[in-house]
């Protein structure tokens, strides 16, 4: 690429924040016509937002705009609409598929913008009237398959393809927009993803496409967490931390994999990390034990989990978003169907069944606060008291023969959690909806907490919630572990989190544990663990 | 899901899973038409009639299912607006094929607002599209009650003594179509083997059916079809999911109408307070006889349908008479089986949904095996 | 104008319209010369008659399985208590009494095989409900024409077999709870005896729902997945609740029959849920949420306009629209419930 040659796109000094909440902070890089850019960072690091900002979503301009300025061919634009973007010329293949199951690749290739035959029905009734002109449309699709480069069978229907083809549908739909009239040219085209659920042969061939792609001029932006892949195809690799650009490289042969998993996960010294205790494994036997555990959970699929789980321990599992951390707790406890051998406390637990789980001692705090984790049309008082009232028979009254429940007993339960956690209410009448996320999670903790378990499971409890919260839950978390001696397990996308209260940290990667390390080992080599990376002394 | 693995007696398991409904109602048949003793040419002559009567109303319901919007319990609506315009025509004294046109023609607005309004009440219960489209029939029926018992003869004037009730208002309990009685079953009606067959009839039946394929390949059949299988895909690319879903219902009402009109000129009278709620409840259970689901369906199932479910409608009273020694058993039979199949298809349609996602983890399953073993 | 925003805003419109109208009615009864206290005594009749089956449909909102269209099916095991208690000869009270004991099997095995069903089509379960209600109508047709009834009050009498359409209740079980303590003042007449027992009722249901079981109901209904979360068996709570109803269901066709006078069979129970399901509405439920107070209000409201309109209509200006205001108010009110925009918990 010749210096002096205009760039594509060019993202100048970009900063956006949310409500106060710096997201992204002076992030300018420049992309060339036909070059690959490798975009890196764990989740949260503002790739996303940069690529709202990109294509000028509506979440952008409601919330203030943003800093900055974005260059295409040198000059300044301000898209409106993602309609804008495809106007200059740039397309998104987004993480999940917006495929329709019984079309054709050729019919969802063209969705919506179907080319048709007039029909003199059509001036009657409008436009929706004329008949699609099929074999125009399979041309169509046949052409972005082409330019893809990839064997697609136009004809097949999406519901009986591999996964790969259902990916390359997507981004031939992408290249298929120039050929209407509202859209340029392609020219730059935006992957999230793309190979996270495809096989390995499967990646090789999108990555194949990218490179035809690229021949043909169409820049890439690459979004992965496989390493590898970015650095057998990109041009450029640009990570991501908080907000900022750490590091921007010419993919040379300098470059590898550990190198830019410690630029991702950053912060060699580990200031957060809980230094004052150091957990005494010999003396506390292994309660729990997960042998070949699968769960079936929608975007978070585990596939083969093995895990021992110390008595009065802080466990930590994180890893990537999708990876299948969130499927661990979930499927233990039964909420998604599930496969493998549990053993607690020498005793085997029944999976796919939550009765059995909670019988055993065992607690749950779900990520899906307002889903799994609360009556949001109950008051605090149900909430709080509802499952150690069904598990273990609290809170009730015998009155003659019938056991009522004991309105005294669960108001004060409830007083009691609300002013230990300090959850903000009108009263512990109110209604679970009415709190704002920080409160209700404090809701979600004192339920498990008045079941009083022996080993609790809380997965993500800071997703969503301001830092005054995020603090006290944390705190409280660790306290209830001291004083009670109960084992926790915290499920966290935020590494340093469960490197400030956790014992050891198992890293969970494509359905598996890729390692276990103390929290105290430096943060990179997590995320080696996160991308997939073996480390020494993982276990 | 590929139907390679499956060995011939899983095949067959499928097939019959799939088709239970249908296979049912041929043994049913199987069985009955012995039974009855009626000589074939009968079962071909009635069969042959019921269709002509019955098919353009089947018919209607084929596009909402493909907007995926399940069975339009609503059809009732047409039916409703039909009769408005027959009892007007009726009324005025038009006979023949220019009565039915006029009742084509009055019906016609009147189905376009009722379906637009029912099209619009079914979005806002995205996902009990069919109890509510129940509802919105009874609720159309009480209504229509309002305006052809009370208003009619009243507020809006009839003319015929023959018509209005004696009380001064209202039409009666059953209206005579002698004006337009089989007219259009007439029209170029010739017999093969006598058996009558209803020419005109048939041949907008075949119009019928030729515009519904042909609606299948327009833009907006196209875009019906991909709202039927997820709105929020047909929504993210730019189709207005709405709109779409409120036009098949408006096509599917106006068809309905003009279907109740062609079911009435066979009949020949009308039971003004009944007709529409027995018709809508008829031409549903005919189309899940014929091995339609509520997601989908075809014109095939629409005849399989109906000559299935009416065979067993014409032998079951003699057939019960002749077994049991009751014709009213017979006939409660036939009731019975009407519900039943519409409850059978739609509890294997909804636990056809679960079974789906049951799949899934015996995949996970399998996967580990297959990683240990390597 | 604030205030009266935040009442519609708050019981919804449909319902203040029927409240006002209902008010209406009796403030103009007495111009047109309709006594107010014969129709109290009416409304407060009917109300005994109808407010078990609106009651029937508690259990069913409040575990989440919606409105419950399949009452019918708990008329059926009704009705075969009734005609069973009057094949055996039972009289008076004991009759009433013997013809709950004898349909509560029927009752609980129905509810039971209906409950797992509706569990297989979680999501759907009110269309399906409605055709398991028709379906098991149109078999139960058959069958009385089947069953070796023998009672002469019964069977046809040309034939000497098969029931009858309509049977009466007289010398069996003929009021036999209208006439319980009933309190005469002049033309207005309590039938204390029918209100005790939807009381007796009512309360028994009151009770439940503050019990271990009854509050897992309510959680089951409010998001069945926090109550899976918490070790609750969802599908056995569903079910506990569909056999409620239609337990409730025999008992409240048994309590209409007793003050109707007659029991009818084959197709009469067909559309008997819709003014049960539209009276809760009426009262302030929804489809996931009811209470006893909107049993009592929705049942006194429903049935109050269903006496009220044709003799204030008829007297006002001589046409008795009643019919027609009852099918457009019961299912404009269904259709106002289910159109609404429901606060899913996802």
């Amino acid at each position: 690429m010749e210096a002096q040659e205009i760039p594509l796109l060019e993202m100048r000094h970009i900063s956006k924040s949310f409500f106060g909440n710096q997201v992204l902070g002076d992030v300018s890089f420049t992309l060339g016509k036909g070059e690959i850019l490798g975009l890196v960072g764990e989740n949260g690091a503002g790739k996303s937002t940069l690529m709202k900002i990109l294509f000028g979503m509506n979440e952008i301009s409601e919330t203030g705009g943003y800093g900055g300025e974005v260059l295409i061919d040198g000059n300044v634009v301000h898209f409106t609409s993602s309609l804008d973007a495809l106007d200059a010329g740039i397309g998104m293949v987004h993480q999940e598929f917006s495929l329709l199951p019984d079309f054709t690749a050729a019919e969802n290739i063209l969705l919506n913008r179907e080319p048709v035959k007039k029909h003199w029905a059509a001036n009657l009734f409008g436009d929706r009237m004329n008949t699609i002109d099929r074999a125009k449309l399979e041309t169509s699709a046949r052409k972005a398959i082409d330019r893809l480069g990839v064997k697609l069978d136009a004809d097949m229907v999406v519901g009986q393809m591999p996964v790969g083809h259902k990916q390359f549908t997507e981004i031939a739909r992408e290249l298929s927009k120039e050929d209407s009239e509202t859209a340029g040219k392609i020219r730059l085209l935006v992957l999230d993803e793309p190979t996270a659920v495809l096989s390995e042969q499967e990646a090789q061939s999108l990555l194949k496409a990218m490179k035809n792609l690229s021949a043909q001029g169409i820049a890439i932006i690459f979004i992965s967490h496989r390493l590898q892949e970015i650095i057998d195809v990109c041009d450029q690799i640009m990570v991501m931390r908080d907000g900022r650009i750490i590091k921007q490289v010419v993919n040379d042969t300098n470059v590898n994999v550990h190198e830019i998993a410690q630029w991702m996960v950053g912060r060699e010294i580990s200031l957060d990390a809980q230094v004052d205790r150091h957990f005494d494994y010999a003396s506390h036997p292994v309660d729990m034990e997960v042998r070949n555990l699968w769960v079936n959970m929608t975007g978070e699929v585990v596939r083969d989990v093995n895990l021992d789980i110390h008595r009065g321990e802080i466990l930590g599992i994180g890893g990537l978003a999708g990876q299948g951390k969130l499927g661990v707790p979930n499927g233990i406890m039964g909420l998604f169907p599930a496969g493998g051998k549990v053993w607690f406390e020498g005793k085997e637990i029944a999976l796919n069944d939550p009765s059995a789980c909670l019988d055993a001692g065992l607690a749950f705090v779900s990520e899906d606060r307002r889903g799994v984790g609360l009556l949001l049309d109950e008051s605090l008082e149900w909430n709080v008291s509802f499952e150690a009232m069904q598990v273990q028979g609290k809170y009730l009254l015998k009155k003659g023969p019938i056991t009522w429940r004991d309105t005294n007993a669960i108001g004060e339960v409830t007083k009691n959690y609300i002013d230990m956690l300090e959850i903000k209410c009108t009263s512990s009448k109110q209604h679970a909806r009415e709190l704002s996320g920080g409160n209700q999670q404090k809701v979600c903790l004192a339920k498990a907490f008045a079941m009083q378990p022996k080993l609790l499971f809380v997965s993500e409890p800071t997703r969503g919630i301001d830092i005054g919260a995020k603090q006290l839950v944390l705190r409280a978390l660790k306290e209830y572990n001291q004083k009670y001696g109960t084992t926790i397990v915290m499920i966290s996308s935020e590494l340093e989190e469960l490197r400030s209260i956790c014992d050891r940290i198992a890293i969970i990667t494509d359905g598996k544990v890729g390692g276990i390390l103390p929290a105290s080992n430096p943060s990179s080599d997590f995320g080696l663990l996160m991308v997939g990376q073996a480390v020494k002394g993982g276990n | 899901m590929s139907d390679l693995h499956l060995n011939n007696r899983e095949k067959m398991q499928r097939f019959l899973a799939d088709n239970i409904v249908p296979v049912l109602f041929v043994i049913i048949c199987a069985v009955g038409i012995p039974l009855s003793g009626y000589s074939p040419n009968y079962l071909i002559n009635e069969v042959i009639t019921r269709i002509g009567r019955n098919s353009f109303l089947v018919v209607s319901l084929l596009i909402p299912i493909m907007a995926g919007m399940g069975l339009n319990f609503g059809m009732t609506l047409g039916a409703m607006a039909a009769e408005i315009g027959l009892i007007l025509i009726s009324d005025w004294d038009i006979v023949g094929i220019p009565g039915m046109v006029l009742a084509a023609i009055i019906s016609t607005p009147i189905s376009i607002l009722l379906g637009w309004w029912c099209g619009i009440l079914l979005n806002k219960a995205k996902g009990r599209e069919m109890v509510t489209g129940y509802i919105i029939g009874f609720f159309m029926n009480g209504v229509y009650q309002l305006i052809v018992l009370y208003l009619m003869g009243s507020l809006i004037h009839i003319r015929s003594s023959k018509l209005v009730l004696p009380r001064g208002y209202g039409i009666r309990n059953t209206v005579n179509l002698d004006g337009i009685r089989q007219s259009l079953d007439n029209l170029g009606a010739f017999r093969v083997l006598g058996i009558k067959i209803p020419f005109a009839t048939l041949l907008l039946i075949a119009l019928a059916c030729l515009f519904v394929v042909w609606f299948r390949k327009t833009k907006l059949g196209q875009d019906m079809r991909a709202v039927g299988q997820n709105m929020e895909v047909a929504r993210e690319s730019g189709i207005n999911v709405e709109r779409t879903r409120v036009v098949s219902i408006i096509i599917s009402t106006i068809l309905a109408g003009y279907g109740m009109i062609i079911y009435l000129q066979n009949m020949g009278t009308l039971n003004t307070y009944n007709s529409h709620s027995q018709v809508g409840m008829f031409s549903i259970a005919a189309l899940l006889v014929g091995g339609a689901s509520v997601a989908k369906a075809n014109i095939g199932n629409v005849f399989l349908g109906l000559i299935l479910f009416h065979l067993m409608f014409i032998i079951s009273p003699i057939a019960g008479k002749n077994l049991i020694g009751q014709a009213q058993l017979g006939e409660y039979f036939r009731v019975f089986v009407s519900y039943g199949v519409i409850t059978l298809s739609l509890v294997l349609y909804e636990m056809r949904k679960k079974r789906e996602i049951g799949y899934e983890g015996a995949q996970l399953a399998a996967l580990q095996k297959e990683e240990e073993s390597k | 104008m604030e205030t009266v925003k935040k009442i519609v805003a708050k019981y919804g419109l449909p319902r203040v319209i029927i409240t006002l109208f209902l008010f209406a009615l009796f403030a103009a009864a007495p111009f047109v010369g309709v006594r107010v206290d014969e129709s109290v005594t009416n409304t407060l009749n009917r109300f005994g008659m109808n407010c078990v089956m609106v009651l029937a449909m508690v259990p069913m909102i409040h575990s989440g399985c919606g409105l419950n269209f399949g009452l019918p099916l708990g008329i059926i095991s009704g009705l075969l208590g009734a005609t069973l208690a009057i094949q055996f000869e039972f009289h008076g009270l004991l009759c009433f009494l013997m013809a709950i004991v004898l349909s509560t099997p029927f009752a609980v095995i129905l509810g039971y095989g209906y409950g797992k069903l509706l569990n297989k089509v979680k999501g759907g379960e009110m269309m399906i409900a409605t055709y398991v209600g028709f379906s098991s109508v149109s078999f139960m047709c058959i069958m009385w024409l089947l069953l070796p009834y023998t009672n002469a009050s019964m069977v046809w009498g040309y034939a000497g077999r098969g029931l009858r359409t309509t049977i009466s209740t007289e010398g069996y079980f003929l009021h036999a709870l209208n006439d319980l303590f009933a309190i005469s003042l002049g033309k207005l007449v309590i039938p204390t005896g029918m209100i005790l027992f939807f009381a007796i009722l009512a309360f028994a249901m009151w009770a439940f729902l503050h019990t271990k079981t009854g509050t897992a109901m309510t959680a089951v209904g409010s998001n069945p997945t926090f109550a899976r979360a918490c070790g609750i068996n969802v599908d056995r709570i569903r079910v506990l609740s569909v056999v409620m109803s239609t337990w409730l269901g025999a008992v409240g066709i048994l309590v209409y029959e007793q003050s109707f006078g007659f029991i009818q069979l084959y197709m009469a129970p067909f559309y008997m849920a819709l003014p049960a399901v539209s009276a809760i509405l009426i009262g302030g439920a929804s489809v996931n949420k009811a209470s006893i107070t909107n049993v009592i209000i929705g049942t006194l409201l429903f049935q109050g306009i269903l006496t009220m309109t044709p003799s204030v209509m008829n007297s006002a200006i001589h046409t008795d629209m009643s019919e027609v205001i009852r099918i457009i108010v019961s299912n404009g009110m269904i259709l106002y419930a289910l159109t609404r925009k429901m606060e899913v918990a996802r």
